[in-house]
Parts: C-alpha cells; sequence; structure tokens
C-alpha cells in the first residue's frame, strides 16, 4: 500500500515525505512499546504509535521502517521531524485511535508484521 | 576493506532524548561497507537496546565497535548499579526501569531477551556497584 493511500484512508497530514509518497509499504505494526516493535522482522515496513518522542524516529531506523504514523491527534515537535527528515522516514499524523488506524489499514488488506 | 574497522562513542548520560546516536553511526558505517541488510539490522536493534539500557540504568558510558570481514563485535560499558541477577534480568518482563522511561516507550523488561534474540553472542559482565559490559557479535551471512 502505497504511503499516499495510507494518509488518505486515514485521513493523516502528511508532515515529512520520507523515501515518497509513492513509496510501498508491505506490512504494519502498532505499539507504544518500542523493545516489542524490536523484537519481529519487518520489510519495508511502517509504524503506528502513540507515543511522541525521538525515539520512535530512531526504533523506527533500527527496524528499517519507512514510515510513521503517530495517531490520536499527536503532533511531533521539530526535532521529531528533523531526526525523521534527516532518517527519510515519512511522517504522517491522524487524529484517529491506534486500534482505529490499524484496523483501518488492515481492511484495505496491509498486513501485520510478523 | 581494512582488516578491522573501530568506532568508539561516548553514550548521553541519563538524555534518553538523544539515546541512539552511536548505533545509528554504526549502522551507517555497515550500510557504507556493504553487510547484508538482515545482519546490520541485527547489529542495530542489539546495540540500540544495550545505549538504552546503558543510560537508562547506567547514566551513560561507552560503546566500543570492532568490524572484521565476518562480524560485528559491540561492547557497551557503563558505570552504573550493576546486576545482581543477571538470570532475572534476561526474563522478558522483568524491569527496574523508572516511571518516565516507560513513558517513552522502553524499561519493559524486552531490551535484553530482544538483544539474545538478534545477536549471534551476547556475553554480559556485570558487578553490583562498579557497572555492566555488554558484549555482543553479530555474524555476517
Amino acid at each position: 500500500m502505497k504511503i499516499a493511500d495510507i494518509a488518505n484512508v486515514l485521513e493523516a497530514e502528511i508532515l515529512i515525505r520520507g523515501t515518497g509518497l509513492e513509496t510501498e509499504i508491505v506490512s504494519a505494526c502498532g505499539s507504544d512499546l518500542m523493545s516489542d516493535v524490536m523484537a519481529f522482522g519487518h520489510e519495508n515496513a511502517m509504524l503506528l504509535t502513540g507515543l511522541i518522542n525521538p525515539q520512535v524516529i530512531r526504533t523506527a531506523e533500527m527496524i528499517d521502517a519507512l514510515a510513521v504514523v503517530f495517531v490520536r491527534g499527536k503532533k511531533p515537535d521539530e526535532a521529531i521531524l528533523t531526526l525523521a527528515k534527516e532518517k527519510d522516514i515519512a511522517v504522517l499524523a491522524t487524529n484517529l485511535p491506534l486500534f482505529t488506524a490499524c484496523g483501518i489499514l488492515y481492511a484495505h488488506g496491509l498486513p501485520g508484521s510478523r | 576493506m581494512a582488516k578491522s574497522i573501530f568506532l568508539s562513542y561516548k553514550l548521553p548520560c541519563e538524555d534518553l532524548s538523544s539515546a541512539g546516536e552511536a548505533s545509528s553511526g554504526m549502522k551507517n558505517t555497515l550500510k557504507k561497507l556493504g553487510v547484508n541488510p538482515v545482519d546490520i539490522k541485527r547489529a542495530a536493534i542489539s546495540m540500540y537496546e544495550a545505549e538504552i539500557n546503558a543510560v537508562i540504568h547506567g547514566k551513560g558510558g561507552q560503546a566500543e565497535v570492532e568490524i572484521t570481514l565476518d562480524k560485528v563485535r559491540i561492547v557497551i560499558s557503563d558505570q552504573g548499579p550493576g546486576i545482581p541477577d543477571i538470570e532475572q534480568a534476561m526474563q522478558e518482563g522483568y524491569s527496574t526501569a523508572p516511571a518516565e522511561v516507560r513513558s517513552m516507550g522502553f524499561g519493559a523488561g524486552m531490551g535484553l531477551p530482544n538483544i539474545a534474540k538478534h545477536a549471534d553472542v551476547l556475553q554480559i559482565e556485570s558487578s553490583v556497584g562498579i557497572g555492566t559490559s555488554l558484549i555482543m557479535e553479530v555474524k555476517f551471512n
């Protein structure tokens, strides 16, 4: 699923474009626990989280995630956005809660990371 | 590639928001060297978890990395309180991290088990009141 389509179905604001809106995301995980995120393998993945700190971007970097979606209307600060831009990681922000955002993406055919 | 590449980083003191710079630097070096992406990810996650631990529990410390043709060896050392019971610390879910660390998405007792899962070698040397060293190796496939 392309980042542009993900932004569309989540009614999300695109804050950082990362490698581009045509970038294909093949799996996603939703978690507020960064160590849990790192326990699994991810390929061309996206992370959805309600956490809002620079370590979210760092975690995304370590697992080679291509995009991060901040849920529940959380708005990342400049430090987070600067780091994401530096690491070429797309950043989206949606007002939807985590469960709903994950559900919508799953219903559109995006599987969970294993 | 030369016989060995050495990287050395000072880890921040109790500043979790800036933790991860060292792991990021190591990851970029492995990428430039053309190491297999799966192995890069295993090394990056292992070092990052250890780096976070050193900042949370060890009041910062030191990271020493040695990259050779067949593996990366990472040593993270701190002068923190040490681990009284390493077997207990290795259990998933066991944590002594303070609430503020948990609120940042860490300290749920998954760090050491994650390292054990991703690294080919994990050796923990710890003395109470003196500090802890984590020695990790990721072999290149």
